[in-house]
């Protein structure tokens, strides 16, 4: 596990700066990224690709979020563990989403055959 | 320092009056204050315990009507696990002993410790403010679409609830920060005190899930003001899905009540046993693995909710994988006791008793998790039987050893050892009486939370009840005892357990600052070095008394 | 107190060792803060996944009624307004604090206009009743006029076909009502069923969204009226980046928020 242990130990640390500067060039580039993708977005869905669309939504959102991630939130300079802990957060909201979906995934609609049959409507 | 004498200055005398207290940053005087706060609604829900258990005595009607039961039965279950169980330990013990043990100044942020109690009292308030306008009378896990139709001031209990998930979470966040940025010289990982690592693994899911409990009674609260529909089947909503928002926190809240109280029995099993702890990577590694997998089971408080075949079977499955580190535990415990020269004090009472119950607790748990069986037993005092081993038998039992243990260091007073174990051998048989009986009603039909039942159960619900009354006998001993030794008790020595841990190098009770220097911190469980010292009634380091 | 070399006078908390310690133990509190709210909202993404899964044509066909170039907009504003305060903890870090007020203002003013459109969203919904589950009134005709696309969908296919639960006949008697038992009359016979479960889980999400947008104003606004002071400096922005952090969170949630509610196929 990642931390930067108590800085007495490490004299050394405490004459660079804290934090890191983002070049302005890099936020520029990142915030047109960003513009771009969210153009994509909107362009993607009037392709009509079935159950494709949802994915490619969710991967360019997933993208998009990593720019932020990396570059707005500092991350690419910063503790690993702070990454650890977002990404951390993000794979337990999976797990529940994950597991919550298997009940709709698996949904019998006859649990005892001609007892209450579903309609159509 | 040999600690002989409480040092002039200690905490408790550093700033008088109420305001010294409810606006101090101090990490010890918020300690006890969550101390204070919380033992008072262990007796609260106590009194609601007795309430239900004297009901129960006879079939039909005994003391009040069956809708004052269900709101007793509710208070009774949210008292305990909102306001006592799942701050419990952490919020009072951990507050005390966490930067002690790290032979820091303070936790990281002593400002949002001080409002995580604030919080709590706030959500206190607002939980017995419900109390008042018409308790809530949906069972504490409030499953809609009871509790968005009933009533009762379901609302003031839930707001209760999410604002004491708020105060959870930032003793969370503390704890996290402080154990990561705050270890003093030489203290690495590997040498954090068991107690620590437990803390450290209840911090991750006071993080995780309890956020979701808070979107969980939130959207409960929507629903009930605003008629927004996602529970409520009336509106297409699927209370199936509150089901699983309550268990994704319910069940790793479990963890956050147990978690801590095993941290405590890893400490209280080596120092009594005067032993190094065995296994010292094993019982801190299962800890952070408990945290992980608690987060993957909460299915299983849905076996017949209507939850998918598939789901059930996974949840079931994974159930299974919980008991693993949990028993790496007990047997690293008892390996520690093996051949340890064993001291029956009071802590180690409760610390054996721990070891009984919580056994029986959770091997229960795997009857629970067995498909076919818990048809069978879903819903009936099985579960109640179950659920107090581990909650009362593991939890407040490790809660009440930690009072025991660190007494002397909060208060810097001996109790009567007498007094003590007698409070702790009633604990036992009280609590057995009570809850035994329930495993047999349960598996043999009696439904929970029903206020009338069958005759024949009755002989098992007079044993129970008799239990409990013996468990009130056995608090009244225990509080008279601890009460008593305020005023009447020996000074406690610096070191009175010969532990190893930092917070036993200050004196007791300790100074406001802890430690003037960051003490070097060596291994935690290395108690050889600690011989007992007749002239100071405690323990000291063998190089000290050999200087003296 | 310790005075650092460079910047103002900054007094670290005396239970730190030195301002290293205490900036990465407020930065790691920070994180972990942040990584509590991905799981608040990580429940009602849960109740969408479910809600979507179990009943897609409601979500097809609902989501018409939203206006997708408003949300554009917004994730316009919102990615814009996270650049303005990304940059303006690099001029908190540079100590330059014209630009930092600058970009601050500028901040403020972006977190502002998306509440201002979402407050036009909010309107249309609530004329036209488009609201949650037991305030769902819709006024079908209106709406149709105004919203020819859902109209349209109901037209191409009947959506009913695509819902993965379809309504239990009624067998034994149970808790549930059937839609049609509760909100008899005005619904339009061609609507798919259950239409208020997706305005449920969009006011629900961009409801809670919405606070937090309100929430990082409200801190952005407090390190603004900060900076009269003087506050900031190279060695001290930590309040200038805790406050950016959560910000860009806001905005990050937007991001999956947009096409989830926005662009359904
Ligand atoms: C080896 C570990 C454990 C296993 C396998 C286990 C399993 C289970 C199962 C399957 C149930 C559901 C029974 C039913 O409703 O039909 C259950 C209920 C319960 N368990 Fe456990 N459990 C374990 C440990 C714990 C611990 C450590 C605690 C608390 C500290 C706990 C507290 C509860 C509670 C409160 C309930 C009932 C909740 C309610 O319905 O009101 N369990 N357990
Ligand atoms: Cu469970």
């Amino acid at each position: 596990m990642s931390d930067i242990r108590s800085t007495t130990e490490n004299g050394s640390r405490e004459t660079e700066s804290l934090g890191h500067v983002v070049p302005l060039r890099v936020l520029l580039a990142v915030w047109f990224a960003l513009v771009l993708l969210s153009l994509a977005t909107v362009g993607a869905v009037r392709v009509d690709l079935g159950s494709l669309n949802l994915w490619i939504a969710l991967a360019i959102a997933f993208v998009k979020a990593t720019l932020v991630g990396l570059y707005f939130m500092h991350l690419r300079y910063d503790q690993p563990f702070h990454a650890i802990a977002l990404v951390g957060s993000l794979l337990f909201v999976v797990l529940f989403v994950g597991l919550a979906l298997l009940d709709t995934t698996h949904y019998q609609h006859e649990m005892i055959p001609g007892y209450a049959p579903a309609v159509r409507p | 320092m040999n600690g002989s004498t409480a040092v002039a200055d200690n905490y408790l005398s550093h700033g008088r009056g109420f305001r010294s207290w409810f606006f101090t940053l101090d990490h010890k005087r918020i300690g006890v204050m969550y101390l204070a706060s919380i033992f008072f609604f262990l007796i609260l829900g106590g009194f609601f315990a007795m309430l239900i258990r004297t009901e129960l005595l006879t079939p039909g009607r005994t003391i009040m009507d069956a809708d004052t039961y269900n709101q007793v039965f509710t208070l009774h279950g949210a008292v305990m696990i909102f306001l006592f169980i799942i701050p419990g330990i952490p919020a009072a013990f951990g507050n005390f002993v966490l930067p002690v043990m790290l032979g820091a100044k303070d936790v990281a942020f002593p400002r949002l410790n001080l409002l995580s109690y604030h919080l709590y009292v706030v959500g206190a308030i607002f939980s017995v403010v419900s109390i008042l306008l018409g308790a809530v009378d949906t069972g504490w896990t409030f499953y809609t679409p009871y509790s968005t139709t009933t009533h009762t001031s379901v609302v003031s209990m839930t707001l209760g609830a999410f604002i004491l998930g708020f105060s959870s979470i930032f003793t969370g966040i503390n704890f996290i920060v402080t154990i990561h940025r705050m270890r003093p010289p030489g203290m690495s990982w590997n040498r954090l005190p068991l107690f620590l690592w437990a803390l450290y693994s209840t911090a991750i899911i006071q993080i995780l899930a309890t956020p979701v409990l808070g979107i969980t009674l939130l959207l409960l609260i929507v629903e009930r003001l605003l008629g927004i529909g996602i529970f409520d089947p009336a509106l297409g909503g699927d209370p199936v899905l509150y089901q699983h928002f309550f268990w994704f926190y319910s069940h790793p809240a479990v963890y956050i009540m147990i978690l801590p109280a095993m941290g405590v029995m890893s400490e209280l099993i080596s120092v009594f046993s005067r032993k190094h702890i065995f296994g010292y990577k094993a019982i801190a590694y299962s800890s952070v693995a408990i945290a992980v997998l608690s987060f993957l089971v909460w299915g299983h408080h849905m076996f017949t909710s209507g939850q998918s075949d598939l789901g059930n079977m996974i949840f079931s499955a994974l159930t299974f994988s919980v008991a693993i580190p949990s028993a790496i535990k007990v047997f690293n415990w008892l390996a520690t006791m093996y051949k340890g020269s064993i001291r029956l004090d009071t802590p180690m009472l409760y610390a054996l008793s721990f070891l009984l119950l919580f056994g029986i607790g959770g091997l229960t748990g795997l009857f629970l998790g067995a498909l076919a069986t818990d048809v069978h037993l879903h819903d009936t005092y099985f579960v109640v039987a179950h659920f107090h081993y581990t909650m009362m038998g593991g939890v407040l039992i490790a809660f009440l050893g930690a009072m025991h243990y660190w007494w002397p260091k909060m208060f810097g007073r001996m109790y009567s050892e007498k007094a003590g174990r007698l409070a702790a051998f009633l604990v036992f048989v009280g609590f057995n009486l009570t809850f035994f009986s329930q495993f047999v009603m349960g598996s043999q039909g009696m439904p929970r939370r029903y206020y009338n039942y069958v005759d024949r159960f009755q002989s098992y619900h007079v044993l129970s009840t008799i239990g409990a009354y013996v468990l009130a006998i056995a608090f009244v001993v225990l509080a008279g005892n601890l009460i008593h030794s305020l005023f009447r008790g020996r000074k406690a020595p610096a070191n009175p357990w010969g532990s190893a841990t930092l917070e036993w190098m200050c004196a007791s009770p300790p100074p406001h600052d802890n430690f003037a220097e960051p003490p070097e911190a060596g291994d935690p469980y290395d108690l050889e070095h600690l011989v007992y010292d007749e002239s100071i009634g405690g323990y000291a380091p063998r190089t000290a008394r050999e200087g003296a | 107190m310790r005075r650092l070399e460079n910047g103002a006078a900054h007094e670290i908390p005396h239970h730190f060792a030195t301002p290293r310690q205490a900036y990465e133990s407020g930065k790691l509190g920070m994180w972990i803060f942040l990584a509590t709210e991905v799981l608040l909202f990580g429940g009602l993404f849960a109740a969408y996944a479910v809600y979507r899964g179990n009943h897609p044509e409601i979500f097809i066909y609902a989501h018409r009624f939203l206006d997708s170039r408003l949300g554009a907009l917004n994730t316009l504003i919102l990615i814009t307004s996270s650049l303005t305060m990304a940059w303006a903890v690099r001029s908190a870090q540079l100590g330059n604090r014209r630009l930092l007020t600058l970009l601050l203002a500028l901040t403020l003013l972006g977190g502002c206009a998306f509440l201002g459109v979402k407050v036009v969203e909010y309107e249309h919904k609530w004329k036209h009743g488009l609201l949650w589950g037991k305030r769902y009134r819709p006024h079908p005709a209106e709406t149709a006029q105004e919203h020819p696309s859902a109209a349209e969908v109901l037209r191409e296919a009947p959506l009913g076909d695509r819902t993965n639960i379809p309504p239990a006949a009624i067998g034994p008697s149970g808790l549930a009502f059937s839609a049609d038992e509760t909100r008899a009359g005005h619904a339009d016979a061609e609507e798919p069923r259950n239409v208020q479960l997706f305005f449920g889980v969009y006011f629900a999400m961009t409801g809670l969204h919405g606070l937090h947008v309100v929430a990082g104003l409200l801190v952005i606004g407090w390190v603004f009226v900060r900076l009269r002071g003087g506050a900031y400096g190279p060695s001290n922005f930590e309040a200038v980046d805790r406050a950016g952090l959560y910000w860009h969170l806001v905005d990050l949630i937007w991001i999956f928020l947009f096409p989830l509610l926005y662009l359904i196929h």
